[in-house]
């Protein structure tokens, strides 16, 4: 990309600017529009004409009918909906909470723990698959919606604590010390001044936070495969392998896969707007 | 100036380092811990110190191994460094930008590809870079390149850029949020400062902006360092664990769930992935190490 | 774990194991995706029928990943009852690490002959671990529709094989042979061992292998990556990122004359319902050679050692092991043909005649996949690296056999024998 410097009118630099911006935009739509789009069409219009619009000849929900007559696909999106919402609501609380204890107390072993934390950002959890798998046998939580939360909730805290940490650090000293000489004891000072002034920080972990558990395959495959625990990133891949020639059916299953995400998105990026401006404003 | 620790320190720090421990830590020592072992025929495991590594390092076989998906990790790496950072910053550094209408928009459109889970990412890009279906062709023959296009994904030479890009297509709205949240976090008196002499928009992102960032450049460098090197759900949705054409979309992570889990009739060994994955771990810590003493604390001084 | 948590987790763990003690439930593990609907609708009801009281729960894995999925959960305790069984070296290591339950005395193993329980029993032959099931034949699918087109008749030697094939091309109007290397296994699997059988004579060659009087970089097996080296001209333009479902799509959609298939693919290509095709097996090298086909024992059947309910498990493969569930799995699972000595009537034409190319040519299995991909390197991950590089054209003949022969030398000392 040439950075020559911009000499044009402000109507010249706006006009480069969406220039760029829808471009790129067209880059991310385009293949997710190729599926939609062939989602609705019959095999043969698959086939022979990928980027026409669907015709009359082609038009077919035959792929919808078989993803949503298949399985139980509503329990998935349940399933998924349950371990990435409270795992997600467990790493902000707890982390933030953790954020705070490393950076606000001294204590002996501060920095240890705060690096023991980092430790686990560098490493993959999956290298530990068979250890945690034993411990979820032990613990008799496999096929429980409840091993996935306590692997992704192990799993998230480390960047978590690592970023929030930069933000519980930039609250002013003044409105601590002010807090304690009134006489406000420590949880309440965390919860009711830190929590507030850090939303910004929150809301930007909690979109990336949550996208990685929602898409996660490891973890679904190897502690909770069973038909009542499957999450849909899960179900959408075994259909996918099991009906990988049948594509109107695949790419049915891929649509209907991208369409709750962008929904679950839609909410989210409100917050994360609110909360990144209102940080901004103060 | 840190508080005098007492209770709260505790009870806030607490629930979070016992889940942390039990279900991410102690397990992951456990498996460094087997890397001193070795398993036999029959599946007894007795330790044999460093033999493990002697052969991941010394072993033409495994050391081959290594070395190729090293090499590609270093390479895989390097694309994102050079593609996607860069786009990324672009990005950001146009939506941040005042009066852009239909910011919010083009927001929420740009981060789309990191929600989408990789199977379905994998899936679709293979679909339109495949031969048989012809999208790709179809479209290069629109904008007259047609002679151009090839089975990249099938060829030993482009695979793994090709695999980089989609990678990169993935996932540049994580590093292009990180340097946006950043970006509007710089104080509007600043910028307003440096209009007033007369800077124009172009010199208050070089001098003023860029090096207010730098910190989280920094941190977008090293996140993506991470990620790169524990790399493995793409390349095994489009390529599978073998990471074809001939290894040559072998990364690291790739390698070791082959070596942990085995592939096929290979049998895998607990062990020997173990030993994989702590060489893993120090690679990578040596990288993360190497940059948070030498290049982010000279970015933290341009900062402030 | 911190000192709570023990007991907590033995009182649960003790609690649950008296509830499941009851409960006749069978959780069967496989990697057959494609047939659950085929286990959910016919078989298993036809199980529950026989045998009330039990209830079995199919319950597959992506085909990839099934190896290392059911490793992962045997290791640790979290598998189900009854585990399909890849043949030889895959089970045979689960059965030394203990996973597998031994069979032996089991009287419903009588119903099959030694050449299927070979696949599941130990080195020695003293152990057998799981029930066979069924075999899968390799051949060649042509479409009769091109071939009537082109006035062409199933090939019968190489030379006619090449004829067919320049005649294809030389039409212009479809691919002569769908073929794909991306997915790699299907060029190792179904390419080269099941072409491969007529070149070093089936049986023969590979025990000569296993007992050191041969070497991969003997003639006759070299002469089998020459062949393949033969065909990149007759495939699709950008095979090299053809997948095996692409394959199958391309021959299915009749764009293209010859698929290299296994009998397994019978079930995808009759339920498309333009396609008119047949079958012919792998071509002599000249004609009046003997013929030999890849005839692979594929799926058996075992019990996990670590299952709460073997007595019920026991009773299913017993099922397993009968003629109801031979006939029915032969003719229902399209193209897997039971290893019993129950006489079954094949009623699909084209597995029909599949299955009669037993009479005619030798039979034997694929042929690494008894004791030589034990070692390190394996030599089937290997293979399928060789033979996709040779049909990309970027492995000549000569370094694949020396490839493999290096490989296979490094860790095989057959003086043992």
């Amino acid at each position: 990309m040439s950075r020559h410097p911009i000499r044009a009118s402000a109507l010249g630099r706006s006009a480069l600017v969406h220039l760029t911006l829808g471009g790129y935009c067209l880059l991310v739509l385009c293949p997710i529009l190729l599926v939609l789009l062939n989602s609705f069409k019959s095999r043969a219009g698959i086939f022979d004409d990928p980027l026409g619009l669907p015709t009359t000849a082609t038009l077919s929900l035959a792929g919808y009918g078989k993803v949503l007559g298949d399985a139980a696909v509503g329990h998935m999106f349940v399933n998924s909906a349950i371990v990435t919402g409270v795992s997600l609501a467990a790493i902000l609380l707890l982390g933030a909470m953790a954020a705070w204890a490393l950076t606000e107390y001294g204590f002996f072993g501060n920095r240890l723990l705060a690096l023991f934390l980092a430790f686990g950002i560098m490493v993959p959890i999956r290298l530990g698959s068979v250890a945690i798998l034993q411990e979820m046998v032990a613990l008799d939580l496999v096929n429980t919606l409840t091993a996935l939360v306590l692997v992704y909730i192990a799993q998230g805290l480390p960047l978590a604590v690592m970023i929030l940490s930069e933000f519980v650090g930039q609250v002013p000293q003044e409105l601590k010390d002010a807090a304690r000489c009134d006489g406000v004891g420590e949880y309440r000072i965390f919860f009711q001044v830190v929590l507030p002034l850090i939303r910004p920080a929150v809301a930007t972990v909690a979109v990336f936070t949550m996208v990685p558990i929602w898409n996660d395959l490891w973890f679904p495959l190897i502690l909770a495969p069973s038909e009542q625990t499957q999450t849909i990133t899960l179900g959408v891949q075994q259909f996918v392998g099991q009906f990988a020639t049948d594509w109107n059916a695949v790419l049915a299953a891929l649509s209907l896969a991208v369409l709750p995400i962008l929904v679950l998105y839609a909410v989210f990026s409100r917050q994360l707007i609110r909360g990144i401006t209102a940080g901004a404003v103060k | 100036m840190k508080q005098k620790a007492g209770w709260p320190a505790l009870v806030f720090l607490a629930p979070a380092l016992v889940i942390y421990t039990a279900f991410s830590a102690w397990p992951l020592l456990a498996t460094l811990r087997l890397g001193l072992y070795g398993t036999d025929d029959v599946g007894h495991v007795s330790f044999v110190g460093l033999d493990n590594f002697r052969k991941l390092l010394f072993d033409e076989h495994w050391f081959g191994a290594f070395r190729n998906a090293m090499v590609d990790n270093v390479e895989f790496f390097a694309i994102h460094t050079l593609v996607q950072n860069p786009v990324a910053l672009l990005l950001a550094a146009l939506l941040s930008l005042r009066g852009v209408r239909g910011a919010a928009a083009y927001r929420t459109v740009l981060f789309l590809p990191t929600l989408l889970s990789v199977v379905i990412i994998g899936f679709t890009w293979q679909l339109i870079l495949s031969p048989l279906w012809g999208v790709s062709e179809k479209l290069m023959t629109l904008v007259g390149l047609g002679e151009h296009f090839g089975p990249w994904l099938g060829q030993e030479e482009t695979a793994l850029r090709t695999i980089a890009l989609i990678s990169v297509w993935q996932f540049v709205g994580i590093p292009m949020m990180l340097i946006y949240a950043a970006l509007i976090a710089i104080p509007e008196e600043v910028v307003e400062a440096a209009a007033v002499e007369g800077a124009g928009a172009w010199r208050i992102f070089w001098s003023i902006r860029l090096p207010l960032i730098l910190p989280t450049l920094g941190l977008v460098n090293i996140l993506t360092f991470v990620g790169n090197f524990n790399a493995f759900d793409l390349i095994y949705a489009v390529k599978g664990a073998l990471a074809g054409p001939n290894f040559s979309t072998d990364l690291l992570g790739t390698l070791f769930y082959r070596t942990f889990f085995g592939y096929q009739s290979e049998t895998g060994s607990a062990t020997m992935g173990a030993a994989l994955a702590t060489l893993m771990f120090l690679v990578i810590l040596s990288g993360v190490g190497l940059y948070f003493l030498v290049i982010q604390r000279r970015l933290q001084r341009i900062a402030s | 774990m911190n000192a709570l948590l023990r007991p907590t987790a033995f009182a649960a763990l003790a609690l649950l194991s008296v509830a499941r003690a009851h409960a006749g439930t069978l959780t069967l593990e496989s990697w057959r995706t494609d047939d659950k609907t085929l286990w959910d609708t016919v078989l298993l009801p036809a199980f529950t029928k026989a045998h009330p009281g039990i209830t079995v729960k199919f319950t597959p894995t992506a085909p990839p990943e099934y190896n290392s999925v059911v490793s992962a959960r045997l290791a640790s305790g979290s598998a189900g009852d009854l585990i399909t069984c890849r043949p030889f070296d895959v089970s045979l290591d689960l059965y030394k690490k203990g996973h597998l339950e031994k069979l032996d005395g089991n009287p419903a193993l009588a119903n099959f002959p030694d050449s299927a329980k070979v696949a599941w029993q130990t080195d020695d032959g003293k152990d057998t671990y799981c029930v066979p099931m069924a075999s899968v034949i390799h051949g060649f699918f042509y479409n009769r529709k091109i071939f009537g087109e082109l006035g062409l008749k199933p090939p019968a030697t190489e030379a006619d094989f090449h004829a067919a094939l320049d005649k294809i091309k030389a039409s212009g109007k479809y691919t002569p042979m769908s073929l794909g290397t991306a997915d790699q296994w299907d060029t190792s699997q179904v390419v080269f061992t099941g072409i491969g059988p007529n070149y070093w004579k089936g049986e023969d060659g590979r025990k000569a292998l296993i007992a050191g009087k041969a070497k991969f970089t003997d003639p006759q097996f070299v002469a089998v990556w020459q062949a393949m080296a033969k065909w990149p001209p007759y495939l699709a333009r950008g095979y090299q990122a053809q997948t095996y479902g692409d394959t199958q799509t391309l021959f299915a959609s009749g764009k293209a004359a010859i698929v290299p298939a296994g009998s397994w693919d019978i079930a995808f290509y009759q339920k498309e319902a333009g396609l008119d095709f047949g079958a012919f097996a792998p071509p002599v090298q000249k004609a009046g050679d003997p013929c030999y086909i890849s005839d692979h024992a594929d799926i058996g059947m075992g019990i996990n050692t670590a299952s709460k309910n073997k007595a019920d498990a026991k009773v299913f493969l017993d099922w397993i092991a009968s003629k109801e569930f031979a006939d029915l799995y032969t003719n229902k699972a399209t193209g897997f043909f039971s290893l019993s000595k129950f006489p079954i009537d094949v009623q699909n034409p084209v597995a029909r005649q599949m299955v009669g190319w037993r009479l005619q040519c030798k039979s034997t299995i694929r042929l690494n996949a008894q004791i030589m991909s034990r070692g390190e390197p394996s030599m089937e991950n290997e293979l399928w690296n060789v033979n996709s590089q040779v049909l990309n054209g970027k492995m000549t003949p000569q370094q694949a056999a020396e490839r493999i022969q290096s490989g296979f030398a490094k860790w095989y000392h057959p003086a043992a024998k």
